[in-house]
């Protein structure tokens, strides 16, 4: 593909109604003068971009140094666009933008918001320079229009992929952390669970422990749901699931810190109760697996009460 | 019978360890349940333990004669104890709404024993054996 071909590409998403078709060939022309307008003005119409931004209130977490560095080359990756008409740079720059601005909380519709007011910027700038002949305005808005909406949907794509991705790593990691099986004395474990509990967290929930058991011959499972804040019907029914597959093989599980909502949400489903073990909180629930395993732990009398 | 044995029952002491080696049929879990119901009559055996830690499946045929086995092994004296179900199993089990009644579980054949050395399977018994029960005693 040759270079020249290369500058038509945007034309061919424009409209192919034959009325256009000389308007299409004079893109050609207009679009490098849009662009040396831009470049023309730069310095006032990014101040005034800057402006907008900052009376619409957007990018508050944002110091003004930045939005100036910033702002900047977003007005000259975007003057960049009209020109090539290639997307893939401010892709890379949207994608690289959005990956430092997430972790501080701005907001998609801040980002798209600032590529609009971008648009509206220079779409006025070109009805003043227009504003005597109101067929070449048409003519230059008819080049430009497609061109800023690219770049509009351009940015906001990356910013969500961006987010995506983010999120997505995110749930990897809460995935990994999220049920750890820790042994605390000879054959007693401990499994504290924190976070709320959905299916799939409760059968890999179950994976764990019964293969906790297995590893570390555990006979005593003592399960802490105090950070659970609320479970459905479903995983309370697996987690009495889980209670049963743990005495099948040889253990019994202590569930602790029911919250009164799962309290409620077991007594409402109806299941078999009577087999499961609950205690009030970790505490208790020690206490209890050390009595079922035979411990029995005491102050030296020699340390200091409390 | 021809083949490799599919289960196998031996004597330890006042118990039975019964181990089943791989899935077994309903005619073969039959014949596996009279054997050993017989076997406790003849070996007066005070307990029995049932090790399933080959199988990767138990279907609920299985898991009946199973407790059926614990059932009869209790109005016949002994005491059993089921040890090595895989945790596949014992989760199937549990979705499938089988399981094993009035029958103990244990992780494994050491448990297994450990638990009947404890229970009632005791009082006649460990006055008898030396070393297993020196064993199994816990801590």
């Amino acid at each position: 593909m040759t270079d020249h071909e290369h500058h038509t590409a945007p034309a061919g998403t424009a409209p192919v109604s034959p009325e256009y078709l000389y308007e299409r060939d004079d893109e050609h022309q207009l679009l490098p003068q849009l662009v040396a307008h831009l470049r023309e003005h730069r310095t006032r119409l990014r101040q005034e971009w800057a402006g907008r931004i900052q009376q619409s209130g957007l990018l508050r977490a944002m110091t003004p140094q930045e939005m100036t560095v910033e702002t900047t080359s977003v007005y000259d990756n975007y003057v960049e666009v009209l020109e090539t008409g290639s997307v893939e740079a401010l892709q890379r720059y949207a994608r690289d933008l959005s990956e430092r601005i997430i972790p501080r909380g701005v907001e998609t519709h801040e980002v798209v918001g600032i590529v609009l007011l971008l648009r509206d910027v220079l779409a006025r700038s070109l009805f003043e320079k227009y504003q005597l002949d109101f067929a070449l305005l048409n003519r230059v808005l008819d080049a430009y229009e497609p061109a800023a909406n690219r770049i509009a949907i351009t940015v906001a794509g990356s910013f969500v992929d961006e987010r995506e991705r983010v999120i997505r790593q995110q749930q990897d990691s809460i995935r990994e952390l999220s049920t750890p099986v820790l042994p605390v004395r000879e054959r007693l474990l401990i499994l504290p669970i924190i976070g709320v509990l959905h299916s799939e967290r409760a059968r890999q929930l179950t994976e764990q422990l019964l293969a906790g058991i297995r590893t570390h011959r555990a006979k005593v499972v003592v399960v802490d749901i105090t950070g659970v804040p609320d479970v459905d019907e479903a995983v309370a029914n697996h987690l009495v699931q889980t209670v049963d597959a743990s005495r099948l093989m040889g253990a019994s599980v202590i569930i602790t810190g029911l919250s009164p909502e799962i309290a409620q949400t077991l007594v409402t489903i109806g299941v078999d109760l009577s087999k499961m073990d609950t205690i009030g909180d970790l505490q208790g629930g020690l206490e209890e697996a050390e009595r079922l395993l035979g411990y029995t732990v005491t102050r030296d009398s020699g340390m200091a009460s409390p | 019978m021809s083949g490799p044995k599919l289960v196998s029952i031996l004597r330890q002491g006042p118990h039975l360890i019964a181990s089943i080696h791989t899935a077994l049929d309903d005619t073969e879990m039959e014949r596996f349940r009279e054997d050993l119901v017989e076997q406790i009559g003849r070996h007066r055996s005070r307990g029995v333990v049932i090790d399933v830690a080959a199988l990767d499946v138990l279907d609920s045929f299985g898991a009946r004669t199973l407790r059926t086995i614990g059932e009869m092994a209790r109005l016949r004296g002994a005491v059993t104890v089921i040890v090595g179900i895989q945790p596949d199993v014992a989760f199937a089990m549990v979705s499938l709404g089988m399981d094993t009644g009035t029958v103990a579980t244990a992780l494994d054949l050491e448990e297994g024993l450990a638990f009947l050395e404890g229970s009632g399977a005791r009082r006649s018994g460990a006055g008898r054996i030396g070393a297993p029960a020196a064993r199994a005693v816990p801590r």
